[in-house]
């Protein structure tokens, strides 16, 4: 399936892009979709840390994603 | 009452103090977050905010019902700027209220850290030779 990834701060730089599509495979979970993105972006695995959002929530490492979910990559948050 | 704001203007305070103002709240405990001038000794010339606004409106929000549903708060008022900021103006005003003091100044601490943990907020400081994303690296 072909999932579409948004990304802000440090990970926009890292994708040269606010927008990343991915061809994945069906029924991919959290976990598996990091070590993807890490081979494509060995950046990724330099960061402090970095989650997966799905439908605008933190996803669990066992998430299924599906291929209509909103997924983000959130690098360290620093607001405030 | 809860009150979860993005703006890309000016935070105002003294609007977060008023709209939340209840005769039945003795306690009312405020933060505000401003733009420091330097970073370990570098000047700052400004911070450039970015959210994912959608969600984090809904952990703002999170964070706010917890103060009401558990940490004894009647109001909490959490509104945080993005955008280009310059030193001295406020990134967060953080307002909460309570019949007494204590279980106000609590919920605002929880607040203020809560928020630096879970909202998907960034903020890259830009300096005279350089920028970097606050928090990226170990």
């Amino acid at each position: 399936m072909r999932i579409k990834l948004l990304a802000f701060g440090i990970v926009k730089g890292i994708f040269s892009s606010s927008e990343l599509e991915l061809e994945v495979a069906d029924g991919i979970r959290v976990e598996d979709l990091k070590s993807r993105l890490e081979q494509l972006y060995p950046e990724l695995a330099r960061l402090k840390s970095y989650f997966i959002a799905i439908n605008e929530e933190y996803g669990q490492s066992d998430q299924v994603i599906e291929s209509d979910d909103e997924i983000a990559v959130i690098p360290p948050v620093s607001g405030g | 009452m809860i009150d979860i704001k993005i703006s890309n203007f000016h935070l105002d305070p003294e609007l977060c103090l008023d709209i939340q103002a209840d005769d039945s709240c003795g306690g009312t405990v405020s933060f505000v977050g401003t733009v420091r001038n330097e970073t370990k000794g570098k000047k700052v010339l400004r911070l450039e905010f970015e959210c994912y606004e959608s969600m984090a409106v809904k952990e703002m929000k999170k964070i706010a019902e917890h103060c009401v549903n558990n940490l004894g708060v009647k109001h909490a008022v959490l509104h945080h700027r993005v955008g280009i900021l310059s030193p001295g103006e406020a990134a967060v005003v953080i307002v909460v209220s309570s019949p007494h003091r204590d279980a106000a100044f609590k919920a605002c601490e929880y607040a203020i850290n809560t928020l630096k943990e879970t909202v998907p907020i960034w903020k890259k400081e830009v300096f005279e030779d350089g920028e970097q994303w606050v928090s990226a690296h170990p």
